[in-house]
């Protein structure tokens, strides 16, 4: 209970008295190339293999001759939106920017670069964590618009390179009971996700103590915190929104 | 001027300060020495508002800072210069962009003023060459001369320095310390040097603090230490050689 004490007055820390907006602007966008455009290329490649997979996987269990073939298009599709795309994205970012930016804070606080700005009279979480969690939370929505399309492009590929749909069927099966809330609900994931991702790793980098290994050890502790309440968050929204 | 009275601070029950008061003087280097673990960063660190200590008050020219309102902390923080024991440079930043970042943060100085002033402090402590490398391709002794000229950068009413030459080689050591108190005179100052360096002690050392276990015990001037007639102090002092045959 400490823990989550803790945690929720260092969420209260990150909005007291900060800097100059100029400060925060220029931060924002540092860490949105950081933590958005540099988890591109990740992205791009779990996306596109989870849809191939889950195209390829679809189909091999539906072999009935009453479901048209165009379902598993259909399955791909909402896979990807409802679940696929936003928690299997999110949960490689806290993987990837969730231990960096643990490890990052970690190493700042280890080498007292953390109780240097403290010194300056420098809101030390706010100027470094705040831009972080506006960045995350900006930037993995477009980051699981473009996983669920790319999946949707992966199932694609394999569907019809393999031959086991048709271009005709895949394409009539994404179009098919279309849902349009489900691209909302698909974006307030990684929103949420985003938030929990870059507060959660920011707070175990944050209050790091000792040395290399406790970086480490924050480091781990940030991605299996950010995996569990991502996970906790998805059941959540699941329940609360559908 | 500095004022300490009575601080305590202990962790996890035990008690590392135990009621420290002194004064420190401006325009004059002060020492605090002492073995390891005697207690030294953790005054350091409640002089600076980074530990607050469980009792006692710290005083910077009357004002006192944990009694204070957040605003006056912060004014009071911005009078302080402090290099730290790895130099705490950002490691992202260049050289220059180090030293400036307090001007960036702080101040509302045009990009000329603010460059005018970087380039003097670099200048001041001799790395005018190194302003666009990056912290990782500086020595050590580098990177505390970069780490001073951040702490001055602001013009500073109080310069603390946490084990300043820790990690250097002698000749380094000395530029370092005849650097600060350099500044320190130059500047009227109070500067707060924390070592177990006793080369320091006789190169800088004005007024000289020795701690042992969490204890103020002598406090004096440089020319008297080696007269000191207190066991701890005698035995800290004299595991130094040089030190011991300036005594006879």
């Amino acid at each position: 209970m400490s823990v989550i004490g803790k945690y929720f007055i260092f969420l209260g820390s990150l909005f007291g008295k900060g800097e100059k907006l100029s400060v925060y602007w220029r931060r924002f966008i540092e860490e949105c190339v950081g933590i958005g455009v540099s988890s591109i290329f990740i992205v791009a490649i779990v996306s596109t293999f989870i849809g191939a997979v889950s195209c390829i996987q679809t189909a091999y269990n539906l072999v009935s001759p009453i479901i048209p073939v165009s379902t598993v298009a259909l399955i791909v599709r909402d896979m990807q939106l409802l679940e696929l795309a936003p928690t299997i994205t999110c949960i490689v970012l806290a993987g990837k920017v969730g231990s960096n930016i643990a490890s990052e804070l970690g190493t700042m606080r280890i080498t007292e670069q953390i109780d240097a700005l403290e010194v300056m009279g420098i809101n030390s979480s706010s100027y470094l964590v705040l831009p972080k969690v506006m960045a995350a939370m900006f930037t993995f929505p477009m980051l699981v618009i473009f996983a669920a399309f790319l999946g949707i492009f992966g199932g694609y590929l394999a569907g019809t390179l393999t031959g086991v749909i048709t271009e005709r069927d895949y394409l009539n099966g994404i179009r098919d009971s279309f849902v349009p809330y489900n691209l909302f609900f698909m974006c307030v994931k990684p929103f949420v996700f985003g938030f929990l991702i870059a507060t959660i790793s920011s707070y175990q980098g944050f209050f790091t103590t000792g040395g290399a290994l406790e970086v480490g050890k924050s480091s781990t502790q940030a991605v299996t915190n950010s995996c569990i309440s991502i996970l906790i968050a998805d059941y959540l929204l699941a329940q609360l929104l559908l | 001027m500095i004022e300490i009275n009575n601080i305590v601070k202990s962790f996890n029950g035990k008690e590392v300060l135990k009621g420290i008061t002194s004064n420190f003087q401006k325009g004059e280097t002060n020492l605090i020495i002492g073995g390891s673990g005697t207690g030294k960063s953790v005054l350091l660190k409640c002089m600076i508002g980074l530990v607050k200590p469980d009792a006692g008050t710290v005083l910077y020219n009357g004002r006192d800072f944990y009694n204070s309102d957040k605003d006056t902390q912060q004014s009071i923080r911005r009078e302080m210069g402090v290099l730290f024991q790895g130099g705490a440079l950002f490691d992202s930043k260049t050289v220059e962009e180090n030293v400036r970042f307090p001007l960036d943060m702080l101040t509302d100085q045009s990009a000329s003023e603010k460059q005018e002033r970087v380039a003097f402090c670099l200048q001041r402590v001799g790395l005018e060459a190194a302003a666009k490398r990056m912290p990782s391709e500086i020595s050590g002794g580098m990177k505390k001369r970069v780490g001073i000229a951040r702490a001055i950068v602001m013009n500073p009413m109080y310069l603390f320095c946490d084990e300043p030459n820790s990690g250097l080689d002698p000749l380094t050591s000395v530029k370092i310390d005849e650097l600060i108190k350099e500044i320190t005179e130059e500047y009227q100052i109070t500067t707060i040097i924390i070592t177990h360096d006793m080369n320091s002690v006789l190169e800088i050392g004005q007024n000289i603090f020795f701690l042992y276990q969490g204890d103020k015990l002598w406090e004096g001037k440089k020319e008297e230490i080696t007269k000191t007639t207190v066991p701890e102090l005698q035995e800290f002092l004299f595991s130094n050689k040089l030190l011991r045959e300036m005594a006879r």
